[in-house]
Formats: C-alpha cells, sequence, structure tokens
C-alpha cells in the first residue's frame, strides 16, 4: 500500500491538484500502472478534491480506462467486415488456443489480454491484428504461430 | 430585489429580477411539466420537459434555467414545444418498468403527473426500441432500495448528495446508452460513503429511490425528533398503535425538513416487542409483573425512610422539560434533597460552569440557522457529522455560501473535508491552542479593543498570561506548526462574524470548564458574540439536555439556573410549593456514585439513564449500585442499569407523551402524543405524580403536560412568557421575558447576564490530561459517537437497520499503530486500562493519529466506559471520557 502511495505521488507530481486535470491524470496513471485501481482512483480524487464517485462517473465513460489490470501485449483482433470476410473468427480462435486465454480475459502471468475490436482500420491487410502498437495483418495460422510463444502448462486466467 | 414584468401565455405578471421562467410561472400558479427541478437544488436542465419559447429567441429554451427579463413573452405550449416534450417524454417511458399500480410512487410520481400533462402515443412507443438492458435493484442499504429500471436519471438524488448533503455518494457512471446513478466502482448503496439520510429518497420524483417500508400513514402528528439535541421537527406518520414513517417538518426553523438516518429511520424501538409493558418487582433473584398499586405501595413505603440527604435522584435529558421538572420537584419538595443531577454532568456540565462564569449563562448563544451564514465556523472538539448531523449541513451549506471552516481535531474527523484549515493538535492540549490562538491574533493587532473595553472585564489580567503561549511553545505541546496557529487565528478574527461550535471534545476532560473558559476568551478578544452568525456555540447530545438542565436537574439549582442556596430563591419555591426545602447544594452524579459506594446514598431513582454503559470506570459503578439499600428505575426498556433495580417502572415513549423538549439553540419546542402508551406504561411525569400522592406529598394533582408547563413558566422567569398555545407551530428561543416577547435567537447582544453585566475574560494554565500514555500502557484512548447509534444504544439498538450499517464496536487504529502490533481489519483485540479490558474488532484508518485508538460506547457487548478514566474536572465534577491510557492485545 506505502508502496503504491509513493508511486502514485511520483506519477501525479507534475499535476497541480486542479479538477480540470482529472482526465490527464486517470490517463497518466493507467499508461504508468496500466489500469485505474480502485486504490489509485480514490488517491486521485483526494489530490484533486473531487468526489471518488464523480472520478468513477468520469472515467467509466470513456472506452480508453481500464479497471482491471492487463498483460504485457494487449491483443486486438479486427471484427469489421474485411476482417470478418477473411475469417477473423478462425484467428481469434487460433491465437486463443496458442496463449490459452478467452476473448476479454488476461493470462495470470500477465503477458497477454485478448480483446475483440470493432475495426482497426486496417481492411487491406485483412484479417489483421494489433498486438500493442503494432500491427500484423494478412495472418495464416503459421504467421500466428510465429507471433505468440507457446502457452505455459498454468492455465489459470484472470477475468 | 426589483420586479420585473412578464408575459406569460398573454397574460402578465409580475415577478422579482432574478427567477428563473419555471419558478415565476410555478408561482402564479401556471404550470409548465418539470422531472428534474427541485426547488432546493440548483437547475441543471436535463429533462427537457420544461421547455418553452420565447419571444425574440428562435428555439425552445429551458424554462428552468433561462431568467426572465423585463418584457419578456414566454409561451408554455405550442406544437413545437409539444412533440418536443412528447418525444423526449416517450424515450423515457421506453426504459421506464411499467409498473404503475404495483408502485409505492403511485399517485405521488412527477412521471405519472407530466404524462397525464403531455400525453404519449402508446402506439409510437410500441415501435420504439428499449434501449437500456434490465439492471438489478440494489437492495442493499437496509431502509431504501433503488430500482434502477425505473430511474429516470434526472439527477435529483445526485444533486441532493452534493448540494444538501455534500456527501457525494452518488454520480452517473457508463453515461450512454447504459447511464446510471452509482456510487464509487458501482459498489452497493451499502458498502458506498452514503449515510443513509434518506434525503435522496425524499426527493426521489419516481419510484426508482423507495424506503423499504412504505405503509402509508392513516394521520400524522408533528413532534421532535427524540435523538440528539439538535431538535429537528418531525411529522410522525401513524396507522394503528404503530408508526409506519417519520418525515421532516420544512417549516421547523432548526432542520428545514432534512433529518438523518436515526431520525428519519430509526423508529422501530417504540414498537418494539421489548418494550417494558408492566411494573417490575424483584423477588429473589428474578423480576417479578406487578401491578402498578403493588409497586406503588412498595416504592412510597421504601422511599419515606430515606428522606434526606441518603436518597439521589438521576433525571434523564431524554424526558420532556414537564417530567424534569416533576422529577426534580419530587427530589426536592418530597425527599427534601438536593441530590438530582442527569447525564449533562457527562457532557456539558463544563459549558453550563464555564460558560456562567464568563457571560452569565450556560448556553448556545446563537441559532443553528445563522450557522449558514456565518464568515468563519470555527469547529472545535466536535465530529458534527457523526453527532449532530443536521448542525452539519448547515456548516457545509456555509462553507457553499463561501465561509472559512477551521476544524480542531486530534482525529481526521469528517468535516475535514470541508476545512479550509485543520488544526491536529494532541488530545487534552485544547487550552494551549486556544490560547495560542488569542495570543497570535493580539500578535497580528486584531483583537476588538472596543468590545474588549466596553463589554468586558479581565483583560489586562489575561494579557498577562499569555506570555506563557508564546507559539513555538504551543507548537511543542500541541504538536500543531505556529504557521498554522498564526493562519487560524487571522481568519478567525478577521473573517467575521466568526461562531465557535464545540462538544465533548472540549468538555470531557479534567480541565473541561478551563477549555470552555479559554473558548469564551477567544470570542470576546475579537468581539464575536452578541450579534447574528457569531458566538460560542455548545453542540447539546441529548435531545433534551438543555431542558432538563432548564428544569434544575441539577443539585445546584432550581428551574432557570436560581441558585438553591439563595435565601430569596428558596422562599419563593417554599411558597410556591408550599413546603419546606432543603437550602444545601446537592451532590453531582459522579459524586452520587461514590456515595453510594461509601453507604451515605442508600436509595436511588434513576429515571432513563444507563450508567453503566455511560459512566466511566463502569465496572466501579456496577459495584456500587449493588450497594444501595433500595433502588427504584424508570425507563421505556430493561437497560443494561434497569436490571440492577429492586423496582422497575415501565414509562412511556416520547411518541406517547405530550410534552416539550428544548433544543441546543434553547428552542422549546412542542412533543406531542402520537400513540396511546405501550401496556401499561405511562408517562414518567405522570409515575412521579403518582409516587409522590401515594407517600402523601402536596402539590403533583397535575392532570396534563400542559398544567404542569403553566408552573414551569411561573417559576422560571426564562420560561415565563411561553405557552402551548404560542409554540403550537414553531418553538420560542428563551429567554422569552413575557407574553408578547419573541424569545432570544442570540443572547448577550447588549450586555451579558452576569451581575455587572460585562463579560469576564479568565486566566488559564495548561494542565495535562490526568492519565498520559507510559511505558505500560502505550496508546491513547479517545472515545467517539457513531452516526448510526446512540448512547448506550438502548433506543437504536433495538432498530435491525441501523445495526445493518454498524453492528459492532470498532476500534479504530492507525495502519502504523496496527502494523507494529501485527493488526490488520478485522482482528479481535482486547483493550485494557487500569481499570478494566474488554474485547472487540480492529479497523485500521488513517483517520486515527498515531498512538491513539478511538472507540464509540454504544455496545454493550464492548463497554468501552469500562476501561475510561473517572479521574473529573475540579469544577464541573465531569469525568475525563475522551483521554485514558490503555494497551492493546490480539486475541
Amino acid at each position: 500500500m506505502l508502496v503504491m502511495k509513493e508511486k502514485l505521488d511520483i506519477i501525479l507530481s507534475s499535476f497541480s491538484g486542479e479538477g480540470r486535470e482529472l482526465i490527464p491524470v486517470l490517463q497518466k496513471i493507467q499508461e504508468e500502472m496500466g489500469y485505474l485501481s480502485p486504490e489509485a482512483m480514490l488517491y486521485a480524487a483526494e489530490f484533486l478534491k473531487i468526489p471518488p464517485s464523480n472520478v468513477f462517473g468520469v472515467a467509466s465513460f470513456y472506452e480508453q480506462f481500464r479497471f482491471s489490470p492487463v498483460g504485457k501485449k494487449i491483443v486486438m483482433v479486427c471484427q469489421g467486415t474485411a476482417c470478418h470476410v477473411k475469417g477473423a473468427e478462425k484467428v481469434m480462435n487460433e491465437i486463443s488456443r496458442h496463449i490459452g486465454i478467452k476473448e476479454g480475459q488476461t493470462r495470470e502471468d500477465m503477458e497477454y489480454t485478448l480483446k475483440g475490436v470493432a475495426c482497426i482500420g486496417c481492411c487491406a491487410l485483412a484479417p489483421c491484428i494489433t498486438i500493442n502498437d503494432d500491427v500484423h495483418g494478412r495472418l495464416t495460422p503459421k504467421l500466428i504461430e510465429k507471433l505468440f510463444i507457446k502457452k505455459p502448462v498454468n492455465k489459470k486466467t484472470n477475468e | 430585489m426589483s420586479d420585473v414584468n412578464i408575459i406569460i401565455d398573454g397574460i402578465e405578471f409580475k415577478t422579482e429580477a432574478g427567477k428563473t421562467i419555471l419558478d415565476a410561472a410555478l408561482e402564479n400558479n401556471i404550470y409548465i411539466p418539470n422531472l428534474c427541478h427541485h426547488p432546493e437544488l440548483l437547475p441543471t436542465g436535463t429533462c427537457r420537459m420544461c421547455l418553452v419559447e420565447v419571444e425574440g429567441i428562435s428555439s425552445v429554451v429551458v424554462a428552468c434555467k433561462t431568467i426572465v427579463r423585463q418584457g419578456m413573452s414566454v409561451l408554455t405550449e405550442s406544437p413545437l414545444i409539444n412533440s418536443t416534450r412528447r418525444a423526449t417524454l416517450e424515450l423515457m417511458h421506453v426504459n421506464h418498468k411499467q409498473d404503475c399500480t404495483n408502485c409505492k410512487k403511485n399517485g405521488i410520481c412527477k412521471l405519472q403527473e407530466v404524462t397525464a400533462f403531455v400525453g404519449v402515443n402508446e402506439n409510437r412507443l410500441k415501435l420504439l426500441r428499449k434501449t437500456k438492458p434490465h439492471v438489478p435493484p440494489d437492495n442493499s442499504n437496509p431502509f431504501f432500495n433503488l430500482e434502477y429500471d425505473k430511474c429516470i436519471l434526472c439527477g435529483i438524488c445526485i444533486r441532493t448528495c452534493n448540494e444538501i448533503q455534500g456527501v457525494d455518494a452518488l454520480q452517473f457512471a457508463y453515461r450512454g446508452y447504459h447511464t446510471i446513478v452509482s456510487p464509487f466502482l458501482n459498489q452497493t448503496i451499502k458498502d458506498s460513503v452514503c449515510e443513509s439520510c434518506g434525503e435522496c429518497v425524499v426527493r426521489c420524483p419516481v419510484g426508482a429511490l423507495v424506503p423499504k417500508l412504505t405503509s402509508i400513514p392513516s394521520r400524522e402528528v408533528s413532534s421532535v425528533c427524540p435523538y440528539c439535541g439538535v431538535g429537528c421537527g418531525i411529522l410522525l406518520g401513524v396507522r394503528g398503535d404503530k408508526i409506519t414513517n417519520v418525515t421532516g417538518i420544512k417549516e421547523s426553523p432548526v432542520n428545514k425538513g432534512r433529518l438523518c438516518v436515526k431520525g428519519r429511520y430509526g423508529y422501530e424501538w417504540v414498537n418494539h416487542s421489548e418494550r417494558l409493558k408492566k411494573p417490575l418487582i424483584k423477588k429473589g433473584e428474578n423480576f417479578v409483573e406487578s401491578s402498578w398499586d403493588e409497586a406503588l405501595t412498595l416504592i412510597a413505603k421504601k422511599l419515606s425512610k430515606y428522606k434526606g440527604e441518603s436518597f439521589a435522584t438521576f433525571s434523564s435529558a431524554k424526558c420532556t422539560n414537564e417530567d424534569n421538572y416533576i422529577i426534580q420537584k419530587f427530589t426536592r419538595a418530597g425527599m427534601l434533597t438536593n441530590n438530582i443531577d442527569h447525564c449533562a454532568r457527562l457532557c456539558h456540565a463544563p459549558s453550563v460552569a464555564g460558560l456562567a462564569q464568563s457571560f452569565g449563562s450556560g448556553a448556545m448563544t446563537n441559532t443553528i440557522d445563522e450557522l449558514g451564514k456565518a464568515g468563519c465556523i470555527f469547529a472545535i472538539g466536535t465530529n458534527t457529522t457523526e453527532s449532530h448531523p443536521v448542525i452539519a449541513l448547515e456548516v457545509k451549506s456555509a462553507k457553499k455560501n463561501g465561509s472559512k471552516i477551521i476544524v480542531a481535531n486530534p482525529r481526521e474527523i469528517d468535516l475535514c473535508k470541508f476545512a479550509d484549515i485543520w488544526l491536529q493538535h494532541k488530545p487534552g492540549t485544547d487550552v494551549p491552542l486556544l490560547m495560542g490562538i488569542c495570543k497570535a491574533i493580539i500578535n497580528n493587532r486584531l483583537e476588538d479593543k472596543e468590545f474588549i473595553n466596553s463589554r468586558c472585564e479581565g483583560y489586562s489580567e489575561f494579557k498577562e498570561t499569555l506570555k506563557e503561549y508564546d507559539l513555538k511553545n504551543v507548537e511543542r505541546i500541541t504538536g500543531v506548526p505556529a504557521g498554522k496557529i498564526n493562519e487560524a487565528a487571522k481568519v478567525y478574527a478577521s473573517m467575521g462574524p466568526s461562531s465557535i461550535i464545540y462538544a465533548m471534545g472540549i468538555t470531557q476532560h479534567t480541565h473541561g470548564t478551563d477549555n470552555v473558559l479559554a473558548i469564551s476568551n477567544l470570542a470576546m478578544l475579537t468581539g464575536n458574540i452578541g450579534k447574528k452568525s457569531s458566538g460560542v456555540n455548545p453542540l447539546r447530545g441529548q435531545n433534551n439536555v438543555q431542558g432538563a438542565c432548564d428544569m434544575g436537574a441539577l443539585p445546584n439549582f432550581f428551574p432557570g439556573y436560581q441558585k438553591v442556596s439563595e435565601e430569596n430563591v428558596i422562599k419563593k419555591f417554599e411558597n410556591a410549593w408550599e413546603c419546606k426545602l432543603n437550602n444545601k447544594t446537592g451532590i453531582t452524579l459522579t459524586e452520587i456514585i461514590s456515595a453510594i459506594d461509601k453507604k451515605k446514598v442508600k436509595a436511588l431513582y434513576l429515571v432513563g439513564e444507563n450508567s453503566l454503559l455511560s459512566e466511566p470506570d463502569a465496572n466501579h459503578v456496577k459495584e456500587a449500585l449493588k450497594k444501595l439499600e433500595f433502588f427504584v428505575a424508570q425507563d421505556v426498556f430493561l437497560s443494561e442499569t434497569a436490571c440492577l433495580a429492586d423496582v422497575v417502572l415501565p414509562a412511556a415513549s416520547f411518541a406517547e407523551k405530550d410534552g416539550t423538549f428544548t433544543n441546543t439553540e434553547r428552542r422549546i419546542q412542542r412533543v406531542r402524543k402520537a400513540l396511546n402508551p405501550v401496556g401499561e406504561s405511562k408517562p414518567d411525569w405522570l409515575i412521579t405524580c403518582m409516587i409522590a400522592q401515594k407517600m402523601g406529598v402536596k402539590g403533583f394533582e397535575f392532570s396534563g403536560a400542559k398544567e404542569i408547563f403553566d408552573e414551569i413558566s411561573k417559576l422560571t422567569p426564562s420560561y415565563k412568557g411561553v405557552t402551548y398555545e404560542r409554540i403550537d407551530k414553531t418553538g420560542l428561543q428563551w429567554p422569552v421575558y413575557d407574553k408578547t416577547h419573541k424569545g432570544t435567537p442570540v443572547l448577550h447582544k447588549e450586555k451579558f447576564l452576569t451581575s455587572n453585566g460585562l463579560g469576564r475574560f479568565a486566566k488559564l494554565n495548561y494542565r495535562p490530561p490526568a492519565e498520559t500514555p507510559d511505558k505500560e500502557y502505550p496508546l491513547l484512548l479517545t472515545t467517539e459517537r457513531s452516526l448510526y447509534h446512540y448512547h448506550t444504544g438502548t433506543m437504536s439498538r433495538r432498530v435491525d437497520g441501523l445495526n445493518v450499517l454498524n453492528r459492532e464496536e470498532l476500534v479504530e487504529i492507525n495502519p502504523i499503530d496496527a502494523e507494529k502490533y501485527s493488526m490488520k481489519d478485522g482482528d479481535k483485540v482486547s483493550v485494557e486500562s487500569r481499570r478494566g479490558r474488554i474485547n472487540a474488532v480492529i479497523k485500521t484508518t488513517k483517520k486515527c493519529p498515531k498512538g491513539v485508538i478511538s472507540m464509540s460506547f454504544h455496545f454493550f457487548e464492548s463497554p468501552t466506559n469500562v476501561i475510561t478514566n473517572p479521574a473529573i474536572d475540579p469544577v464541573a465534577k465531569i469525568p475525563e471520557l475522551k483521554v485514558a491510557a490503555v494497551r492493546i492485545k490480539k486475541i
């Protein structure tokens, strides 16, 4: 808990503590800590002198904010029209088989989070995915196998 | 403000400038449909129902947010308005669970009202797709439910929680298609910071927030809340012989309709099955039910043996003025002793003594309502949010109005959130802190010289003693940085009118009277007394503790603080009561306990007190009470203390009798009988009168509370002008000098009530608490109260919902201390002092400073007062309940 507090103090040190900084503060916390934990949101509320309920109200509006931790690699599988036609479902199943988690889950070793998204805008490369900021297109089962290291023995997952 | 002329639907009206179109229309009886509007809340314009057209503006505007202008012409209906309203309303209906006949708000629902006016088209509704999925209701709170499927997202609950309550438990979350009203993290209401006051439930326009118990009353009786000293006006809803609900009275100048969780939902105890219904006589080890006659005969026979100094009475601050008057009259005229006292000894005896010394009168100098308009509020030694919730609302509203809030408290109490300055002094260092502030005021030349010269005495001697309190020295003793003290001094002295509120944190010390005197010094030094929104305001604890003091349930005073030792006073009462009276000042509550222990007092008449939980060093109290030769207890329940009695008499509750309570701001208010007494229970005054009559004492032939009150006003100068007729609607604040006098909201306006009319500065020396932590007992125990319970829990522990919200004693401890003792939340621990040991559960919180633990005294399972310190203040004889040295151990 104390370690968390020190970490947050460093994160918040570049802000002045005014209410209007809420969104940048939340973004910075998420950037540094991977997600918005209840403790971090309470700390931000105290720092910005905003009721915690308001912080949650704002954070829950934006798709960009996460309330649970995500893996080091966030895999987004495009499910747009082009990818759908080109077998996005198979891609999803294949990746799922390789990394051992289902859509929407995070692997227990915090290595991967798997998500389906509407469209990532690379229809020419369909079927495509992103791993963090990198786009991988025209996927085949072989390419998928190359992209992902074998799943560990322990199959437990975090929702 | 000036007036403007506006035209609504072709009719001309005059209205105040600055008003909104909606307010102007509603005031003139023109209906404009509205859902998110509430007269006590700021407008947001979210429901889009109050759309109107204004001449010269091309689009429609929301009437609730548009301010009237001279000559403005408004149309409340037009084809454009109607179609827009209808479309919006239809969208609301699509997502609203259509369950009107079952709904608890049926008939009082604003959505029904607006729909009836605007009209919706059933066929069009069928074509609309429901956008929101079903969200299961939140039934976690013991007193009310939140049904999301009926919520119209007007935001009234959110604004109430923010603007009225200052709690901010709720906010819109998941905005968009899935918007709901939600606490932080979408927790359940029970797990959130919600204080269950129910203000949002009262204001919810639809069936989304509804109380769990909703039988509709057949009649309503106006009365006063029986919990704390704030004295909120309440309407008791009654159906048959049961209370169905409690509503705050909007017209009450005290609470303006607002209530806290106890006041609104904590009434179940009145109809509780454990209420005493028949007199009980102890035969052998057990109580046996008896007839009134048998009990009274026994009491009369026994008590006549103990007339004089071997008898004592504990009266009750929960009882009415009439009850207390009769009880003290019986003690003095019937039992010929002044040995009468009540629990004010344990709370505000130092205020009575200290303020009488400085100002000549020991009560709140100003009115609750004035707090909201103060320039600065200095809250010292009061956890107002927990102990006086409705007064805390005034403090919060003052903050909203721009006033500065200074909080002095060792613990990080809720008000700290609203404070501009928080002085975290060490427990028991109030005198140096306050004297330090005085010193800083003089250093900054901010004292009110004119006020000091014309209204006060003893200033130069007082100033001389301030030399000891140089800020560096004060910083060393109190632990508060000198800079902060200086800052607080400047704010208090220059932001006036400044009002001081204080409570047990000031009084429950061996130097309680000194603390009060220090507060008086500070107020006089800056001239912050005798004018509106200033003053020295002790927040009294019990619903009628002010009244019990006023009525002379004290060992040294007759009603109206007329001294028992003064010859002309004795004469006055001897003439009035037609009997001989004892002029020897009686002994105090704490002294009575030791006198019982020494077998000097042999018989005790205890009304509505629960000494085994409320007195310090409770084990000692228990041992002492066992030594009594004859012990009569009178209560609504068989309390822990009443179990030790020889005879227990069943008393009627506040809802079952007529009378008056005097609240903390000296307002005498009417309490009315709403129910017939349970079983054979009777009003306290009647029981005492029956005992007196059985003993053959004259002057107790009263037919009702009103007759008693007439005698009170005859003999009590400050109540002289009060009659039941005059306080029928709103109470009056004493002193009320005659039948035409309007009462006294502000005391000490022109002069003080002291003998020479001057306020007296006091010289003060710092004395540390009687017991401080040491090697053996390294922690400091301080006591506090919980919002959800009241004192020894006789009433509140018998309300199921309150037990759900706070079910057990929690020892609050700083996480660093907890780590030191390897303890975590939920661990069972023993807390031990030199006087005893009790068990409770640990709760870690940063709100507790290091080295300090804090407990309440509501729970008989963890009787905190077994371990508190009975050392007393030499003047007021109050025990030091706020500081004791303890140690804790995991068990």
